[in-house]
């Protein structure tokens, strides 16, 4: 018998006892269906995790330092490179050169410094660091209240939420609840703040410099810069930095340009880099985590020390894919528990289509056209079931991911999606209840396929 | 007693010392016990005996339905003993058409679906299918009925309606068991007169198992008799040849 008439032919056998052979199909779709949630909030969970962590840009940041600062980030790389006095100086020229490595996305240097802020004429000392405008897009701004900043040169701060506490006056008792950002950022945003700091200016060398002073002489002035506050972060942008954490940002180029004596120019007044800053750290953002080792390579081969978070990102896919594995796992037991539903509708089928089986044979059908028709039978039910599984675990997923985004507004929680439904996922959820659906079918089929038919039209 | 061949025509079916047992608990039933018959191309066979006599078991051998305990069954010089399943249900598809007591239809099916139903078996094309239904089901004056269920047809039409399904793929030999033994004696005889048609008009050899000597007589060339499984007559059968012809449309 042909393939087209086989599945017809088992389509309307199926339509004949409709209501059992739909119980059956629902089995399959109930099946599916925990396979697709499982699976989809277990593909959601992944990509929440990836999107956070490329967010957070810790897996795509390699951080650079110079020998020269004698604090490597592993001993390894002292004994190895240059010796400190020996290597490069971690300057904007090295900084444009690590630019424009492939796979760079941008490279800048991170500045920050202790300075004094004057609130409400009350001063306060505080880490001030800045904040390249690509940062705009972390993770650490999602709960901030106010706005990022409106160019990379406004005179424009974000606080973090435990200084905004400070300057209110609002630290909070060891045990006892924070205060939320959005009740700190009210009364603060808008409002300036004075920051006095000491700039480095080049000082001219007319006259003063002898043939053995070969750097670049400057002197430290004073001043003080009107800074508005623009926002309010709840978490902290700053956390990787430990003891040197800043709690004020302000734009890096702001920062550049005010030209903020940072602790490195004190050794650099003996070095020969002329007038060219010289940087503590620089952080170089990277395409993807998978370019992050390359890059690294390729700054070290230039005399410096780096430092990236890579090995963290394997282990994560590697937690993930066990965890898909054990939802995929779980899910499929509902199509397992299924799969006994067709073979007993199979079943059942034989026993009441015995005379039919016997007449067909008797009318020339062969073995394999009865083992067919019942094959097609398991495939088609699979096939629906499949269709309607996929169409109830997308559901079902939404449903979830509603009612997980309902949760976090209650808790003021940015919405996430944590369910995603990938096209491969409705193939292959469709396609497994099928092939599951047809090993259901192997052992019915071939019992029907062996009926006597001598047997098989006695029966009354 | 072995079965005499009479007709000048060839030989189409060659039974040699054939055999069918079953075990019943710790009885062996011998349901068809060392016939040897051959009948020729274009007979009319009556196959006659008491219930019980082995004259449907010996029509299951001869359709390939059942296999012998031993002895073989020749269909035009191939031993069906030889056959494997899958020939054997070739066998059944293309060579010999099958008429039963109770019709057999297909009760979930159309009796346009059910006729076509070999010629699925068959792979014949969609269209051709039905179109070649169309006409079996006209051939037997059902053209008015193809689209309803046999359990909505009497019986006379449902067996008209099995007798079209037997025709459809043009066999060499209709086997009919009893298959006037379900309906009244004027529609019996209607289909008597079809299945004569076919023997006379289409050349079909026919095997007719039934439990009526009258019937038998009036419309069979050949009355074979079985009793406990073997062969206890075989006989031309000189009023057919007359009555069937005097009796034209039945009466």
């Amino acid at each position: 018998m042909k393939t087209y008439d086989m599945a017809e032919l088992a389509v309307r056998n199926l339509r004949e006892s409709i209501l059992r052979n739909s119980l059956t199909t629902v089995g399959i779709s109930v099946g599916v269906a925990s396979l697709v949630a499982m699976l989809s909030l277990g593909i959601g969970l992944q990509q929440l995790a990836g999107r956070r962590l490329q967010k957070s840009g810790l897996f795509d940041t390699v951080v650079v330092t110079s020998r020269r600062d004698l604090r490597g980030f592993n001993r390894e790389q002292e004994e190895n490179g240059p010796a400190p006095a020996e290597s490069p100086t971690l300057n904007e020229s090295a900084r444009q050169k690590i630019a424009q490595l492939p796979d760079v996305l941008e490279a800048y240097p991170d500045i920050r410094f202790i300075t004094e802020l004057h609130y409400e004429n009350k001063p306060y000392l505080t880490m001030v660091a800045g904040l390249p405008f690509s940062a705009k897009n972390n993770d650490a701004f999602d709960g901030m209240q106010g706005n990022f900043f409106s160019s990379d040169t406004a005179n424009e701060v974000i606080l973090q939420k435990s200084f905004a506490a400070q300057l209110l006056g609002k630290m909070p008792k060891t045990g006892g609840e924070e205060a939320s950002v959005i009740e700190l950022a009210k009364p603060l945003l808008g409002k300036q703040l004075t920051m006095r700091y000491a700039e480095r200016t080049a000082t001219p060398e007319a006259g003063t410099s002898t043939s053995q002073s070969a750097g670049t002489a400057y002197s430290v002035v004073s001043r003080e810069a009107s800074l508005k506050i623009v926002g309010v972060s709840d978490l902290d942008p700053d956390s990787m930095r430990g003891q040197a954490r800043a709690r004020v940002f302000m734009p890096l180029k702001l920062a550049q340009n005010l030209h903020v004596m940072q602790p490195s120019d004190l050794r650099d007044t003996t070095n020969l880099a002329g007038g060219m800053p010289a940087y503590t750290t620089v952080e170089v953002h990277v395409k993807s985590p998978t370019q992050v080792q390359p890059v690294e390579d390729a700054i070290k081969k230039m005399g410096f020390n780096t430092f990236s978070i890579v090995d963290a990102t394997r282990s994560l896919r590697q937690f993930f894919a066990v965890l898909d594995l054990f939802l995929g796992i779980f899910g499929s037991l509902a199509l397992a528990v299924a799969s006994i539903g067709i073979v007993n509708t199979l079943v059942m089928a034989i026993l009441e289509r015995r005379r039919e089986i016997g007449i067909m044979k008797a009318i020339g059908a062969s073995d394999g056209d009865v083992k067919g028709l019942f094959f097609a039978e398991a495939g088609v039910m699979g096939a629906f079931g499949g269709f309607v599984g996929v169409a109830l675990g997308w559901t079902i997923g939404r449903v979830i991911n509603l009612g997980t985004n309902v949760y976090l507004k209650r808790q003021h929680f940015p919405p996430e999606q944590i369910w995603f439904v990938p096209w491969w996922l409705v193939l292959g959820a469709i396609a497994f209840a099928i092939v599951v659906s047809l090993l259901s079918g192997l052992y019915p089929a071939s019992r029907a396929a062996h009926l006597d038919p001598v047997q098989a039209l006695r029966y009354e | 007693m072995s079965g005499v061949f009479r007709s000048t025509n060839p030989i189409a079916i060659r039974i040699e010392n054939l055999s069918r047992h079953y075990r019943m608990g710790d009885a062996l039933i011998r349901a068809v016990d060392g016939i040897s018959v051959q009948i020729a191309s274009g007979e009319f066979v009556g196959l006659l005996g008491t219930s019980g006599s082995g004259k449907s078991s010996l029509l299951n051998l001869i359709a390939g339905l059942d296999h012998p305990t031993s002895g073989t069954v020749v269909v035009r010089e191939n031993d069906l003993a030889k056959f494997s399943r899958e020939e054997l249900a070739k066998y059944r598809l293309h060579t010999v058409g099958m008429v039963f007591q109770s019709f057999n239809l297909i009760p979930s099916m159309t009796l346009l679906e059910n006729v076509e139903l070999p010629l699925r078996f068959a792979e014949v094309d969609r269209n051709k299918r039905e179109s070649l239904a169309r006409q079996a089901l006209q051939r037997v004056g059902l053209s008015a009925r193809l689209r309803h269920r046999p359990t909505e047809l009497s019986g006379g039409e449902q067996q008209r309606a099995s007798l079209a399904r037997a025709l459809i793929n043009q066999p060499q030999f209709l086997l009919a068991d009893e298959p006037t033994g379900n309906l009244d004696s004027q529609t019996g005889t209607e289909i008597m007169n079809f299945i004569r048609e076919f023997n006379q008009t289409l050349g079909m050899t026919i095997i007719m198992v039934t439990h009526e000597r009258a019937l038998a007589e009036r419309y069979a060339s050949r009355m074979i008799f079985l009793a406990d499984g073997k062969l206890v007559g075989d006989q031309p059968n000189a009023v057919s040849a007359t009555a069937g012809h005097a009796l034209g449309g039945g009466s």
